[in-house]
């Protein structure tokens, strides 16, 4: 039980430091930079900027992302290998990387101090660590349980990749369709409204609570919270000098309650309290005797069995859901089969956000719950650019291998080896216009960049309405050049729907999913 | 001094669980990197063997039995080609492929006929057989149809074993085919010693004829509606890969038209012969004559032929007609 707070007078509590310390100003200067990296990493995924920076090491830098993928898959990526530098960080400074590299982590430190004269209520008391802070670990253990059964459905609430899809897909969007003054056409993207407001929700959250994400909910902030037990250095408090004015409560980000026992799992490292200890009782040092059992969160045996039964349930009924993906289900070329895609998808929406032409999108609906903000191919919002690789390029975790455009095949005669093919366009002909109208049109052959040609003209006689014969050529399609590239759907001039469509039938990833005797492996 | 004592405990304590922690982390990072993974490796690929037995001048390749006791015409057929102890040695697991595709009863003619299905599985018994496999992936639904072939009482009556592969009773399987290079075979099939495939005489509006080369439809998972698309090459590399040991052909009834679903009983004529033979093109010749069909216009038997699968036109003497009557 939390001791009950003796009332101290504000005064005594806000008296001024004194000289700058230093530590706090370098806290600073870390998380502007990463936040600044961050979205610095979304701007440049470009061709020229993956070719000259590491545009993913942020997302590769996340030890959640790389753990969940282990459990999921069986398989640590070597782009993820990066987060194992997380570790040793770690276990010497307890959630440094909370205080001082989450780029999310800063936004929601930024958003606590906007609102801070919001919060009602004497500051120690409000800023307190309160019993639901226990659910983080609960999601940890329910979706990392779940990642073991094979869905990543963890990286939803992964901060990185939480934080990339809603800028990616929603916030910097948002941001382009109001300043965007120069008529260009802004990037529109399935479900925008709902990501982007349930990250500004979060953010929100920070008008009641500090932090109520890094808290409550975030699942990697639970994981480097296990590993803070072994924290080497730790947030010191001398009794002797301590006279319980609990003023370092008040800038406290983690509510790990310095002055009382020291809850390490919780304290973010961000140091405020050291900083402003009128005594001069605080200190960060290694080998600090202070602390609570457990990092300071206990964690009921019940509440984690509950937690893994959970998550154990989620794949199954998700299974149970739906027998194989839709139709529209599109996936990037070089995605793996849909079993290994959905156990190495973070959803952090990287290869979305380096889409040259947004017909990558975020999915709602189409991939099915177990697939929610995995990418797919939306042909009718943009079209799979034939000599491409942004998007492997990109994929932190190889859910999409990186191809180069000699590899994906599609910019050579397919005589060279078979192309990467992500689907198959298929004719409406009730809605095309040589077909159903007998208007000529050949958008379809024209825009097709296989070659030879996947879509072909047929020459033939049409009547139209008054009676007149005319000539038209009416598009055809050859099943085994086709490679699903949705520029036909995409420049189609009929659009609501497009005469011809692309579905994922045919995809080069699955071996038995052909449909054709010729598409066999 | 005690306060030393604890100082120097709880160094030890604190560097002891950040080096656990590191090195957990490190042993399953390494672990990771280099890990084949949950679907890295390859999927299982199944192997076909020969299930082929020596070849034997003295019998004749096809042996055709008239008759109306079922049982007695599988018994006459094998006597004329050696007896079923000349494909099936002691110790030996049998797969028996009846056509076995359809919610028919027997009277309508989709599916082998249940007392010869029966029969063949007693003869492999009585060879010394260790296991005898009877199984199908069939068109409708398979619990059903092993009802209502009668083939599951059969069966079990003769001491075989029906087996409904589901959805994971296939293993990729290399065909080396021409337009069939892999596909999902039934791993039954990949276990057993020997293949007496048991096929039905029926029309087919696309193959012209259902015998023994398309029985092998059942015997692959999978999309096989594609074949279809292609249906004499993919056919002939179906038989090219399986090689039966032994073709036993029901024609007892024999569908005629509307094939090869059938369901009107005009359209079933009752024939009451069974042949048995070692060449399986030969066998399915001679059941294209029962439908009034020339062998030379059913394509995939033509080109069976010409890929040495068997021998479209029988030489003299080369179908051995007994009679069967008890």
């Amino acid at each position: 039980m939390a001791k009950v707070l003796p009332v101290v007078p504000e005064a005594a509590a806000t008296r001024p430091k004194g000289p700058v310390y230093l530590p706090r100003v370098l806290r600073r200067v870390y998380q502007a930079f990463f936040l600044l990296l961050f979205l610095a990493s979304l701007g440049l995924m470009t061709e020229e900027g993956i070719r000259r920076f590491p545009v993913k090491l942020l997302l590769e830098l996340d030890p959640l992302s790389a753990l969940a993928v282990l459990a999921s898959s069986w398989v640590l990526p070597a782009g993820l290998a990066v987060a194992l530098a997380m570790v040793p960080l770690t276990v010497l400074f307890g959630r440094a990387f909370c205080g001082w590299i989450c780029p999310v982590g800063t936004l929601h430190h930024v958003a606590s101090w906007l609102t801070r004269r919001l919060r009602r209520g004497p500051h120690h008391h409000v800023n307190r660590w309160r019993p639901h802070f226990r659910l983080k670990y609960l999601l940890l253990v329910a979706l990392l349980v779940a990642a073991l059964a094979g869905t990543l459905s963890i990286g939803l609430l992964d901060p990185l990749s939480l934080a990339t899809r809603s800028f990616a897909s929603a916030l910097l969007p948002a941001l382009s369709s109001v300043a965007a003054s120069d008529g260009q056409r802004p990037r529109t993207f399935a479900g925008a409204w709902l990501t982007g407001a349930v990250f500004l929700a979060l953010l929100a959250a920070n008008r009641w609570i500090v932090r109520w994400w890094c808290r409550a909910l975030c699942p990697l902030g639970a994981l480097l919270g296990l590993g803070a037990r072994a924290a080497v250095f730790r947030i010191h408090v001398d009794p002797a000098l301590c006279n319980d004015c609990h003023r370092c409560v008040r800038d406290c980000q983690g509510a790990d309650e310095p002055f009382d026992r020291h809850r390490v799992s919780e304290c973010h490292v961000c140091l405020n309290c050291v900083s402003v200890c009128p005594e001069d009782a605080i200190s960060f040092r290694a080998f600090a005797p202070t602390a609570s059992p457990n990092g300071g969160v206990d964690l009921p045996r019940r509440q984690l069995v509950g937690a893994a039964l959970a998550g154990a349930a989620l794949l199954p009924l998700l299974r149970a859901s739906s027998a194989e993906a839709a139709p529209e289900t599109i996936r990037p070329p070089g995605a793996l089969p849909e079993d290994a895609f959905l156990a190495r998808c973070v959803r952090c929406g990287a290869c979305v956000n380096a889409c040259p032409t947004s017909a990558l999108q975020p999915s709602l609906a189409t991939a099915g719950l177990a697939g929610l903000y995995t990418p797919v191919l939306v042909a009718r919002r943009g079209w799979c650019e034939p000599s491409c690789t942004r998007c492997g390029q990109v994929c932190p975790t190889g859910a999409i291998t990186p191809l180069t455009p000699e590899t994906k095949g599609w910019t050579r005669s397919a005589s060279n080896g078979a192309p990467i093919r992500i689907g198959t366009a298929f004719f409406d002909w009730g809605r095309c216009l040589p077909w159903a109208m007998a208007v000529p049109c050949v958008v379809c052959e024209e825009v097709c960049p296989t070659s030879p040609k996947a879509i072909w003209l047929e020459a033939a006689e049409a009547v139209r309405a008054d009676g007149r014969t005319v000539r038209v050529q009416r598009p055809r399609l050859d099943p085994d050049r086709c490679v699903g590239c949705g520029l036909c759907e995409a420049k189609c001039p009929v659009a609501t729907p497009a005469a011809i469509r692309v579905t994922r039938a045919g995809e080069s990833r699955d071996p038995k999913g052909g449909f054709t005797l010729g598409r066999t492996s | 001094m005690t306060d030393r004592t604890a100082d120097r405990r709880l160094v030890l304590k604190r560097l002891g669980q950040a080096s656990a922690v590191l090195g957990a982390s490190g042993a399953l990072g390494a672990w990771g990197l280099r890990s084949q993974g949950r679907f890295g490796a390859a999927p299982a690929q199944g192997r076909l063997r020969d299930l082929r037995v020596a070849d034997n001048a003295a019998r004749p390749p096809i042996v055709v039995a008239r008759g109306t006791d079922p049982a007695l015409l599988v018994r006459a057929a094998l006597a004329g080609i050696g007896g079923m102890e000349r494909f099936v040695a002691r110790g030996e697991a049998v797969l028996v492929k009846p056509n076995m595709a359809w919610d028919r009863t027997p009277e309508q003619g989709a599916n082998t006929n249940p007392e010869v299905v029966a029969e063949v599985v007693r003869q492999c018994r009585a060879a010394g057989a260790r296991r005898v496999v009877v199984a199908e992936n069939p068109v409708h639904d398979a619990e059903r149809v092993a009802e209502r072939s009668g083939i599951r009482a059969a069966v079990r009556a003769a001491g075989g074993e029906l087996v409904l592969p589901g959805a994971s009773g296939f293993t990729w399987t290399a065909l080396g085919g021409s337009v069939l290079a892999s596909w999902d075979v039934l791993s039954v099939l990949l276990q057993a010693d020997r293949l007496v495939n048991l096929p039905v005489v029926k029309h087919h509006s696309l193959s012209r004829l259902t015998c023994g080369l398309k029985n092998h439809m059942g015997l692959i998972g999978g999309s096989r509606g594609r074949l279809h698309q292609d249906i004499h090459p993919a056919l002939v590399d179906l038989a090219s890969a399986f090689r039966p040991t032994l073709t036993v052909v029901d024609a007892t009834r024999v569908m005629r038209r509307n094939g090869p679903t059938g369901g009107r009983l005009e359209d079933v004529e009752t024939v009451n012969a069974v042949a048995a033979g070692t060449d399986p093109v030969a066998c399915d010749a001679w059941a294209a004559r029962q439908l009034g069909l020339d062998p030379a216009d059913v394509g995939h038997l033509v080109l069976a032929d010409g890929r040495g699968l068997g021998r479209l036109v029988a030489g003299a003497g080369t179908v051995t007609e007994v009679v069967a009557n008890g």
